[in-house]
């Protein structure tokens, strides 16, 4: 939603970044203030992962031009569990499985890495059980997700599920969520999006990565991005995911040429 | 402290031979004469001298094993001193003159204040509590008739029990080292848990009153009597320096009927500098003979330490339905090298073995799993459960397993599972993603993977291997 009084949290300006050589980005721009949903749309290879990953700090990329600064400090100076300890959350688009990690002993610590860094008491395990169990509810997860290994074996839907439950956990200032929706049926996607829309609020903000405009039905964004060959080529309001969806990709980009050129 | 406890605490060691031989050193070099002077030094029987001298000569006919899968220049045996007198550590008045890199690496461990100081060798005084301690326990084992002592204490009282037993598990011609170790031992500890006794707690070498090192051929035997059971822990999480390049121990177990002999082992000796230089051989031959129906021996080992591993802890499981367990994890890093796994001998009905190996390999390291599955065809109804699962740290270091399974009978049942992975860098980025570091993620991925070795530890040295494990691998990742 937006707010009249809402402050920046995320600012990013000419944004250009290499994985292996190749160039990604190549000067994206984005302001995402505090209470603000958005939606970053567009077509494969376009960048949106890509830039999902840079702002949760993956090693894999190089930032080779512009600037990300994250409530008031330069974002990309942090290491990626500084990021991630500030209030950067990403939602990943294919969660890691971890072999032989108890899902709930992975889910204390990290909310108790978390909560120690925001000066709050760490919780013990059978506080800590209480507490997630909570939150699961939330999500509609069975408590046995607590026994098993941290996402391994977990269906496409569970591991989405697991990853919003820390999301809700760690109550982020700003959550991505990359391609949350992929590999959802519709029970599962109207659980995950009910949960993420119980999450929003005026302190923090979403920014949703998705190819689809299914998800944005059930999370109703304030801001529809549209991204090409590692820029954000067009901004609206929810109505341009409609129109993307019935026009496909194509026109924003012949669009966008034309005015270039209109400039030039 | 008190002027008598003073004394107590200082007196030389009342069996006599440590004080007179302090500044003996053998000359380099083995032959008769070497292995008649440890004997007449140590005050031995004539049995004794002659177990080791037949021992010297089945050794001289022997050739150093080449199959496993470790390298290393040859060793010349006639360059070792083979009775430098076990020496007395050097004292030290206080924690503060003890190598600060140690200090941090206890702390890093959390190994106990008071255990930290007798491992740097702080005077003993400074650490009369521990002593009073080992002295508690001495008399509550012998109350029980539990008798835990040193080898060459053993051999001098109670040698009717070694000379029974001493070569049975594992005969002097066994193998090359064993040989060796037959010939030239030095000491050990002697553990005899009489006939119907639960030993009332877990014997630990650390507890032995040996303030010496036990020297580089080591000798330990445990004899648990009928319907008796004992846990035992050799090592512990501390680094073990030694100035000897080679160690090469002999163990052996014997388990009569019902009895159940829980052996568990963390190895931390000095592994060598991270460009691979320095470090122990640890040429181990570890077995146990589950003798009696219904018989149980289990070993459980960590082992992290040591430039080259070479150790297969077993168990000849002769008694019918008895039972032999190995539970191992091995940690190489830098360029250590590990091959290390077990032999589970079926030879009585219905016997049952599990082996559950853990590899972990960091660095430049090479971790090798080998293991023999063997059913007699006495064994019928035997089964075998084996796991072994390697992990991979980084991209230079290496994992093998060789499993052998021989089976003599058709009414046996073997399984064996194998898997490979590899801490990666998205699980890292994961962990880093939900605000934990590098160090942590490590730590607590590798526990996951040792899990099931890790429970059958004893609750504090479980806790201590859990540490030394992350201490090990640190920085060999991210």
């Amino acid at each position: 939603m937006i707010y009249q009084d809402s402050k920046i949290l995320l600012e990013v300006r000419g944004l250009c970044a290499n994985v292996s050589g190749t160039e990604i980005l190549k000067g994206l721009d984005l302001t995402v203030r505090s209470g603000e949903i958005h939606a970053i749309m567009g077509p494969n290879g376009s960048g949106k992962s890509t830039f999902s990953k840079i702002l949760a700090g993956h090693s894999a990329y190089e930032v080779t031009g512009g600037t990300v600064m994250f409530e008031g400090q330069n974002l990309l100076d942090l290491a990626p569990e500084e990021r991630a300890r500030a209030g950067v959350f990403l939602a990943f688009q294919y969660p890691i499985e971890i072999p032989g990690v108890g899902n709930s002993q992975f889910l204390r610590l990290t909310y108790n890495t978390v909560q120690t860094h925001r000066g709050k008491e760490e919780l013990d395990p059978l506080e800590f059980d209480d507490y997630v169990r909570e939150k699961m509810k939330l999500l509609e997860m069975s408590p046995d997700f607590l026994e098993r290994s941290v996402n391994e074996g977990f269906s496409g839907g569970e591991k989405k599920r697991n990853e919003i439950l820390q999301m809700a956990m760690l109550d982020p200032r700003l959550a991505i969520l990359d391609e949350t929706d992929s590999g959802l049926d519709i029970d599962a996607l109207r659980i995950v999006a009910s949960g993420v829309n119980q999450l929003a609020n005026k302190d923090n903000a979403i920014v949703l990565v998705t190819h689809y405009q299914r998800l944005l039905n059930y999370i109703v964004p304030d801001y529809v991005h549209v991204m090409e060959a590692g820029r954000i080529i067009k901004t609206g309001g929810k109505e341009l995911a409609l129109e993307l969806e019935s026009r496909g990709y194509d026109w924003v980009g012949a669009e966008n040429k034309a005015a270039a050129r209109a400039t030039a | 402290m008190s002027a008598t406890l003073q004394n107590l605490v200082n007196q030389p060691y009342k069996h006599g031979f440590v004080t007179s031989i302090e500044s003996d050193v053998a000359p380099k070099g083995l032959n008769e004469d070497t292995i008649r002077m440890i004997s007449a030094k140590k005050k031995e029987p004539e049995w004794l001298l002659d177990f080791r001298l037949k021992s010297y000569a089945a050794w001289l006919k022997m050739e150093e094993p080449a199959w496993p899968n470790v390298h290393y220049p040859k060793i010349d045996f006639q360059a070792i001193s083979y009775y430098a007198a076990p020496k007395q550590k050097p004292k030290l008045k206080s924690m503060d003159e003890v190598d600060p890199e140690l200090l941090r690496t206890f702390e890093k461990l959390g190994v106990p204040l008071h255990e930290r100081m007798a491992l740097a060798g702080v005077a003993v005084d400074v650490i009369f509590d521990s002593v009073s301690v080992t002295t508690t326990y001495k008399h509550k084992l012998a109350e029980v008739g539990i008798i835990f002592c040193s080898m060459s204490e053993a051999v001098l009282e109670h040698p009717e029990l070694v000379q029974k037993y001493l070569g049975t598990v594992i005969p002097p011609s066994d193998n090359f080292y064993a040989a060796l170790n037959s010939a030239v031992f030095t000491d050990g500890s002697f553990c005899y848990i009489p006939k119907g006794v639960k030993c009332p707690m877990d014997l630990s070498t650390y507890f032995r009153i040996n303030t010496e090192e036990s020297g580089q051929f080591e000798r330990t035997m445990i004899i648990a009597e009928e319907g008796s059971s004992v846990s035992y822990l050799e090592g512990c999480t501390a680094p073990a320096f030694s100035s000897n390049q080679l160690h090469a121990a002999v163990v052996e177990l014997v388990a009569l009927d019902n009895a159940d002999i829980k052996y568990s082992t963390v190895q931390n000796w000095y592994a060598g500098d991270e460009n691979g230089i320095g470090g122990i051989y640890n040429f181990v031959t570890k077995r146990g003979l589950a003798k009696g129906v219904n018989s149980r021996i289990s070993w459980t080992q960590v082992e992290t330490g040591s430039a080259i591993t070479w150790k297969y802890p077993s168990c000849v499981l002769l008694g019918d339905n008895s039972v032999g367990e190995f539970y191992s994890v091995a940690v190489t890093n830098h360029y250590q090298q590990a091959d290390t796994g077990t032999k589970m001998i079926h030879i009585g009905k219905n016997t049952r073995s599990t082996i559950v190996s853990k590899g972990i390999s960091a660095g430049h390291s090479n971790n090798s799993y080998r293991g023999l599955v063997k059913i007699a065809p006495s064994a019928t109804g035997a089964r075998n459960y084996s796991q072994c699962d390697s992990m991979l740290v980084g991209h230079q270091s290496g994992a093998h397993t060789f499993p052998y399974i021989q089976v003599a009978n058709n009414c046996s049942q073997v399984e064996h599972e194998a898997s490979t992975s590899k801490i990666g860098e998205d699980q890292l980025f994961y962990f880093a993603q939900r605000g934990i570091n590098a160090e942590a993620a490590v730590s607590m991925i590798i526990n996951g993977f040792c899990k099931d070795v890790f429970q059958q530890l004893p609750m504090e040295f479980a806790v201590e291997a859990t540490a030394l494990l992350s201490f090990k691998l640190e920085g060999s990742v991210g």
